[in-house]
């Protein structure tokens, strides 16, 4: 099976360098699918600073690419994501899959953006040019996107019973 | 002892990323933990205010309220997640 390649970095990303990584040496890639998130100029916003979990971040990252390489036949499979302070027009996060057809990579990429959405420990904050702060709050639509990927299979062992499927990580109490 | 950390806007109200706890043996889920942790100070109780808008991961897994905690563990408490 294929080993995702995966990183929680400060610094910025080239898609096109990681998307050669890929495909270099191979004739067995029929498609390469990519999502690149990046960081929006809303309400003024100055930048965003993305907090996250050392240590548990990448396990979840690594579950979540697992399962993708579990559900879909892909040749490749990479997720970068940034930490750290990132100004409007900054990549944020990097998804990249591939295959030996369209289908599964991008079924595979959208899959794999919306339940690193959900179940990756990452927080953003938002700051602004008057010196405000505050934090992005999590989204039902989110999970609404997070969830169609469960009802079609059972989410196995990737997602423990501390995950429902429709909701994503419970409350803490 | 239980290594107990902060993220986000909880980090902020605890006003600590993390810290060392040895709470009595009655406290034995992650339910339990909250409530007891709530008394250490203002700030823990503003943090735990409304419990249900906090996540927990015990051991770098999401963990639900009645996961059991022990003593070694590591605990996580954070705001739903917002990356990607």
């Amino acid at each position: 099976m294929t080993t995702p390649t995966i990183r929680v970095q400060e610094a910025a990303f080239d898609l096109g360098a990681e998307s050669a990584l890929l495909t270099a040496g191979r004739e067995d890639v029929g498609g390469l699918a990519s999502f690149v998130g990046l960081c929006r100029a809303d309400d003024g916003l100055a930048a965003l600073v993305l907090e996250h979990y050392p240590g548990m971040t990448e396990r979840a990252i690594a579950r979540i690419a697992a399962e993708a390489c579990a559900r879909w036949p892909l040749t490749g499979c990479t997720v970068i994501h940034r930490v750290g302070r990132i100004p409007p027009g900054g990549p944020i996060v990097l998804v990249l899959t591939a295959s030996s057809h369209r289908a599964a990579a991008l079924e595979s990429c959208a899959f794999l953006i919306d339940w690193l959405k959900t179940r990756a420990p990452f927080w953003k904050r938002e700051e602004f040019a008057d010196g405000a702060s505050r934090w992005v709050e999590a989204k039902a639509a989110d999970d609404a996107a997070a969830a169609r990927w469960s009802a079609e299979a059972d989410t196995g062992p990737t997602t423990g019973p501390t995950t429902g499927p429709t909701t994503g990580p419970g409350p803490a109490a | 002892m239980m290594r107990v950390l902060y993220f986000a806007w909880v980090r902020q109200k605890v006003g600590l990323g993390q810290e060392e706890v040895s709470p009595p043996p009655a406290v034995r889920d992650v339910a339990g933990l909250v409530a007891w942790l709530s008394e250490r100070s203002p700030g823990h109780a503003a943090a735990f205010a409304n419990a249900r808008t906090i996540r927990a991961a015990v051991n770098q897994d999401f963990a639900t309220p009645d996961h059991p905690v022990a003593a070694g563990d590591e605990i996580a408490f954070f705001p739903p997640v917002t990356g990607g």
